[in-house]
């Protein structure tokens, strides 16, 4: 099985006025490519920062993080943002759709960002039919769906440039256990079927059932 | 890389808040609109006065050293500040080859028919007539008696050819030989509202000490410089006995200052301007801090720091094209109204070098919403992530 992402004595130091605060305390780990993890920890542990750094948001103050191979505490900016558009698909607690677009030129973004045409809308239907968008909601703008709807159209854009990795930050915070329990079976059904690396932080203890493996952390350690 | 999904952002983000939009835009259309039609102004101003002024480059004139400026002169005859033959003589050897044109200058009464009225009056020598003024009508003055009249004169009192009038407080009659062309206000004579006479007439009926002034006509505008100088070296050397006046020179300092006002006018507008990029700057504020969360959103699924800004940046740049050609339109109207305002002459208005103002004006107006626009998209393509994502 190959690693999609290891953590090497991953230490993360944030510096405020009030002093220094250790987000991520000597953290190591590996995830294998196909593995379904959730992050679980209470808040301020330190699970947001695992997150951004396994999403390329943030890079460690020491030691080292591979991401499909490569080490982003050398990368530039410009590089760890062509990784994320290549390798990583993000879902939201809050979906954060982009409100000036339609529900079918969100899903078409990264593609475009990418370097595809726009009218490659065949891949997006596609898509967008597979977690469940119907036909007559693809130019809906996004305040014109429910959470429901608009955390499946986000899915679908994490998708579309069909990364390896999933990171969803929360992906049911926002909506009622019926819906949430929907997202979580397509997620699932994401990992068993395409075999997508998927990483959750959650603080639902009743959503661990669906992760191969649930990762602790307290006070920036894994438990 | 052709990514017109960012010009599409800016499009939308432009329409959904179109009334901030609306508002940044004016402000560029008033800017433009602004120190274009204070350059229309300034260069119609500039090309009405030019044409009032003859435009001959190539004339000298030498008057005496007091007793009135150059463009003052025919206030009396009784002046003892004359040019004596023996100068004039001084003054004709330090200009050859170039024509020297003796002139008695002064004023009348003339009358009519009916009418009285008051006329500059001008005596030469018949033969340079010719080299100094133009014939619109009838011929130019032989003998020493006619006299010649200028075309804003003949117009006032319907002078024409063959005509008679009288001059002088003795009345002494003469036969208009001639009219002249219109010539605009000038630096060595203003004819069109004069007599002119021979010298020898006008020597039998003043008996002059001497000329009012002196007009040396140079070949080529090349060889002013030299003649000025012989000149003065001749007259000038032990005191100072004319003053030497190059029309080139004059026209010259008129026309420059008449740019410096237009500048400054432009100036003016351009505060205006200054107004409009101020706006702009807090439109583009605003719109990257309304969208931070947004610019969270499109770091973290791919969009490069230079994306961002490029989409900022085409936000300004609408904004700045879009008014500018409201402005650059407007702009015609608003320079039609300063001029008549103004000048009360609207002629100049589609000039060339009137109408360069509204390319010129549109390029200032462009040129700030995009100076206006830099540091607000900067300033979104900086944004970390991760605070944006958290920003609500």
């Amino acid at each position: 099985m190959k690693t999609a992402i290891r953590f090497k004595d991953v230490s993360k130091i944030y510096s405020l006025k009030s002093g220094d605060v250790i987000a991520l305390d000597h953290v190591s780990l590996s995830i294998d490519e196909g593995e379904f993890i959730a992050i679980m920890g209470p808040s301020g542990s330190g699970k947001s920062t695992l997150l951004n750094m396994m999403g390329c948001l943030d890079t460690p103050t020491d030691g080292e993080v591979f991401i499909s191979d490569q080490n982003i505490g050398e990368m530039s900016d410009d590089q760890l943002t062509i990784l994320r558009r290549r390798h990583l698909g993000f879902i939201f607690q809050q979906f954060n759709l982009i409100p000036l677009l339609s529900a079918i030129e969100n899903v078409r973004l990264p593609l475009i960002l990418n370097g595809g045409s726009d009218v490659c809308t065949d891949r997006c239907r596609n898509i967008l039919s597979a977690v469940g968008i119907s036909e007559e909601r693809l130019e809906h703008k996004p305040s014109e769906l429910s959470g429901g709807q608009q955390q499946r159209v986000a899915i679908a854009r994490a998708l579309i440039n069909n990364p390896e990795i999933l990171l969803a930050d929360e992906p049911t915070g926002n909506l009622d256990t019926k819906t949430g329990a929907q997202i979580m079976d397509l997620l699932s059904h994401l990992r068993k079927e395409e075999g997508k690396t998927i990483i959750m932080v959650t603080h639902d203890p009743t959503l661990s059932r669906y992760a191969d493996r649930v990762i602790n952390i307290v006070d920036g350690r894994i438990q | 890389m052709n990514r017109p999904i960012f010009l599409l952002f800016a499009v939308r983000n432009l329409r959904l808040h179109w009334l901030r939009s609306l508002l940044a835009m004016i402000g560029i259309i008033i800017g433009v609109v602004a120190i274009t039609s204070m350059g229309i102004l300034g260069s119609s101003l500039v090309l009405s006065i030019s044409e009032d002024l003859t435009t001959v480059g190539d004339t000298i004139v030498v008057i005496p050293h007091t007793g009135g400026s150059a463009m003052g002169r025919g206030g009396g005859i009784a002046s003892d500040d004359l040019i004596t033959s023996r100068q004039l003589e001084r003054i004709t050897r330090a200009s050859v080859p170039h024509t020297v044109i003796p002139v008695y200058s002064g004023g009348e009464r003339i009358r009519v028919g009916g009418e009285t009225g008051y006329a500059a009056l001008y005596g030469m020598r018949t033969s340079d007539v010719p080299l100094l003024l133009e014939l619109s009508d009838g011929q130019y003055l032989r003998g020493a008696s006619g006299a010649m009249v200028g075309p804003r004169l003949a117009e006032t009192y319907s002078m024409k050819t063959g005509s008679r009038f009288s001059i002088g407080a003795f009345g002494q009659s003469l036969r208009v030989v001639g009219i002249l062309e219109e010539r605009g206000m000038g630096f060595d004579i203003n004819s069109d509202n004069a007599v002119i006479v021979s010298d020898r007439w006008f020597e039998s009926t003043y008996s002059p000490t001497g000329y009012d002034s002196v007009i040396v006509k140079v070949r080529s505008l090349e060889e002013i410089e030299g003649v000025k100088e012989s000149i003065e070296k001749s007259l000038n050397r032990r005191e100072t006995e004319v003053d030497v006046y190059d029309t080139r020179a004059i026209l010259s300092t008129i026309l420059e200052t008449f740019g410096r006002i237009s500048t400054f006018t432009i100036a003016i507008g351009g505060i205006s301007l200054i107004v409009a990029g101020v706006s702009i700057f807090n439109v583009m504020m605003m719109s990257v801090m309304e969208r931070y969360r947004e610019i969270g959103v499109l770091r973290s699924i791919g969009c490069l720091r230079r994306e961002i800004r490029r989409m900022f940046f085409y936000e300004s740049l609408l904004l700045g094209i879009a008014g500018s050609l409201v402005g650059g339109l407007l702009s015609v109207a608003g320079g039609y109204v300063a001029l008549l305002i103004m000048l009360e002459n609207t002629s100049y208005l589609l000039a060339p070098s009137s109408l360069i103002y509204i390319p010129i004006g549109m390029v200032f107006g462009v040129g700030t919403s995009v100076l206006s626009g830099l540091y607000p998209a900067w300033k979104a393509s900086e944004a970390n992530p991760i605070e944006a994502l958290r920003h609500e």
